[in-house]
């Protein structure tokens, strides 16, 4: 590995591959679990909730919104309940880090919950996990049982009159339900269709129409770490505006795909998959990487990405420039989104790549808004017809058009996770779509998987 | 009106367990879907209407399920059900390949029951372990990397009836760190 490339600093992740390390309660107990809730239920709410914002804390589920900004939002004033909800339902293509969480260090999680939930006050918790992970719920299931035979969870924590039970409640396959609106719906037994904000902002009508926060797994974690360390400590971790550490999932064509947790900005796309994942396969060029989940924009391998950042200062920089952090990935004109990276060689068929995503966000469309619903099939049906011979020079113009009219055209941010990969992969390979029409099956590379 | 849906002691002592647990009734549906799908397989009209009758609600609040979640299912899978992952992290590692390896090998074309109601195979979206792609899970256990050769290997073992004990194949779950 290049020497200049930084090492990894396991926070989120520390006891994760630990061969000592189980994820029952003995194991988080020897190292100091828990004693960081005995900290929080020492200060006042409010209190927890401020270092929280101080800490400057992004949600790690895509948006990246600060979340203690999420928790001052709360509507006290209703005399509602209040709920605390985790979204576990993890299925952001090219995400798999929650998972090594709750499978590994499942009380880690729940501390972090329970201090968050006494921190807004909340009647009652949930943690909504993907139906997929049936040992994951199994685990979170013990561990929550651990924690209640400590005093950790449910009734009096702590001895104190503070009371919060914390149920694990599974989902169905569906990933609309990673959408905060659409899981509140899921966890109220209906069909996972999203609400319209405004007004449903779950912070002021949420759950049962009470006021509640949804956290993503790894956000609420961080909760635990910034209350042990302080939320000024904590604001040193990575960048300004960029706090804490990233666990980034590198998935696709590189040689050691995985899990790293690193300070945010610590390093560029280049040494992540160069460096830090060995690179790509022998023989292989890099042609693309969609940075943040396959909703994010994808990058082009060649491309120029200039502009002028936050804090003024002019960047030019090629895809392997890229500071790995929020606001990197966003000045290149796409995301971080959810932490997936996936990496895409020259062997790739673009519009097959294509082809895969649209016929995963034609699968999930809850299908209540039509620009969606239908956008998403015929995006799906046109990229599907350009791989099975039946491609036309003008099918990549009439792909901007479906995608334009989804985008901004939804009750939830679903329409542009389906709309930005077509966008994004037509207008930067527009030349791959349109060649597709002069192709016979006799020009394919042996090399290159089939995608769809 | 009694509803002659019969299900063991132990999958209503976990639905007596599991309603309570919610402020609201409703909030249990998937929940108890699930309880009565994992004893019968799948959740049928008569299941519905046994469902909703428990949580207070109308059959069609259920059956709106059923039909709209992915993993809810009007018809059994067969008795050892094959998922594998179709979505581009793991078709970028060879995802494709190991479906139609499997589809021959258990002689059943993926989103389908063998006859014999031995094997089903589901070539379904993301299933969140896209390091290690292409990911298979068979019942409730995730295998990973399962490509090229090592697919036909992985299927020769499951039809053998040998994957649970191999060597070759641990799963994710098998393979986390146990102990107190």
């Amino acid at each position: 590995m290049n020497e200049q490339t930084p090492k990894e600093r396991r926070i989120i992740l520390k006891h994760a591959d630990d061969p000592t390390y189980s994820n029952r309660i003995s194991c988080y107990l020897r190292e100091g679990g828990y004693e960081v809730l005995k900290k929080a239920f020492g200060m006042k709410p409010e209190e927890v909730g401020e270092e929280v914002l101080k800490s400057g804390v992004r949600g790690r589920g895509g948006a990246g919104f600060p979340a203690g900004m999420k928790w001052k939002f709360l509507d006290r004033k209703s005399g509602k309940p209040i709920y605390l909800i985790c979204n576990a339902d993890e299925s952001e293509p090219g995400t798999f880090k929650d998972r090594q969480i709750m499978y590994k260090d499942p009380h880690q999680l729940i501390e972090g919950m329970m201090i968050a939930a006494y921190a807004i006050g909340a009647k009652q918790a949930f943690i909504y996990i993907r139906a997929e992970f049936h040992e994951g719920a199994r685990i979170l299931n013990q561990a929550i049982t651990e924690a209640k035979e400590n005093g950790y969870c449910g009734d009096n924590i702590l001895g104190s009159e503070y009371s919060c039970d914390l149920v694990v409640h599974r989902g169905a396959g569906a990933y609309i339900c990673g959408e905060e609106t659409g899981l509140i719906e899921s966890l109220e037994g209906k069909r996972p269709n999203p609400r319209i904000k405004p007004p449903y902002f779950p912070a002021v009508l949420g759950l049962y129409q009470c006021p509640t926060i949804v956290n993503n797994v790894e956000t609420l974690c961080n909760v635990r770490h910034i209350i042990e360390m302080g939320g000024e400590e904590f604001s040193k971790i990575g960048k300004p505006n960029n706090t804490g550490t990233r666990i980034w999932c590198v998935s696709g064509q590189v040689m050691k795909p995985g899990y790293y947790e690193f300070e945010c900005g610590a390093l560029t796309m280049g040494q992540l998959i160069f460096d830090v994942c060995g690179g790509l396969l022998p023989g292989r060029s890099l042609k693309a990487v969609i940075p943040g989940g396959s909703s994010a924009k994808v990058l082009r391998a060649d491309e120029r990405f200039t502009g002028t950042l936050k804090d003024g200062s002019e960047f030019d920089w090629g895809l392997e420039d890229i500071p790995l952090d929020f606001d990197g990935p966003m000045a290149a004109g796409s995301m971080s989104g959810s932490g997936g990276i996936i990496v895409m060689d020259d062997t790739v068929d673009i519009v097959e790549a294509m082809a895969n995503i649209n016929a995963f966000y034609a699968h999930e469309s809850c299908g209540q808004c039509t620009p969606c619903r239908e956008g998403s099939l015929w995006m799906r049906k046109i990229t599907q017809r350009m791989c099975s011979g039946g491609a036309r020079e003008e099918d990549a113009d009439l792909l901007l058009s479906v995608a334009k009219q989804i985008e901004g055209r939804t009750i939830c941010a679903f329409g542009e996770a389906a709309a930005w990969p077509t966008q994004s992969f037509v207008t930067k390979f527009k030349d791959d779509f349109i060649k597709k029409a002069s192709e016979s099956s006799d020009d394919r590379n042996p090399q290159t998987l089939q995608l769809i | 009106m009694e509803n002659s849906l019969k299900l063991s002691d132990q999958t209503l002592s976990k639905i007596d367990e599991v309603v309570p647990k919610y402020p609201e009734k409703r909030s249990a549906a998937l929940m108890v879907i699930h309880l009565v799908q994992d004893e019968l397989g799948a959740v049928n009209d008569l299941a519905c209407e046994w469902i909703a009758q428990r949580l207070n609600l109308q059959p069609i609040n259920i059956k709106e399920l059923i039909t709209f979640y992915p993993m809810l299912r009007e018809k059994p899978w067969g008795r050892k059900h094959v998922r594998v992952c179709r979505t581009l992290p793991c078709a970028l590692r060879g995802s494709y390949a190991t479906c139609k390896t499997f589809e021959k090998k258990f002689g059943v074309k993926e989103g389908h029951v063998r006859e014999d109601g031995e094997y089903s195979l589901e070539f379904m979206e993301c299933l969140a372990d896209c390091g290690q792609g292409p990911v298979v899970i068979v019942d409730e256990k995730t295998y990973e990397n399962i490509e090229g050769e090592r697919a036909d290997s992985f299927a020769d073992l499951l039809l053998d009836g040998k994957l649970e004990n191999s060597e070759q194949f641990k799963s994710y779950e098998d393979s986390l760190i146990e102990g107190e």
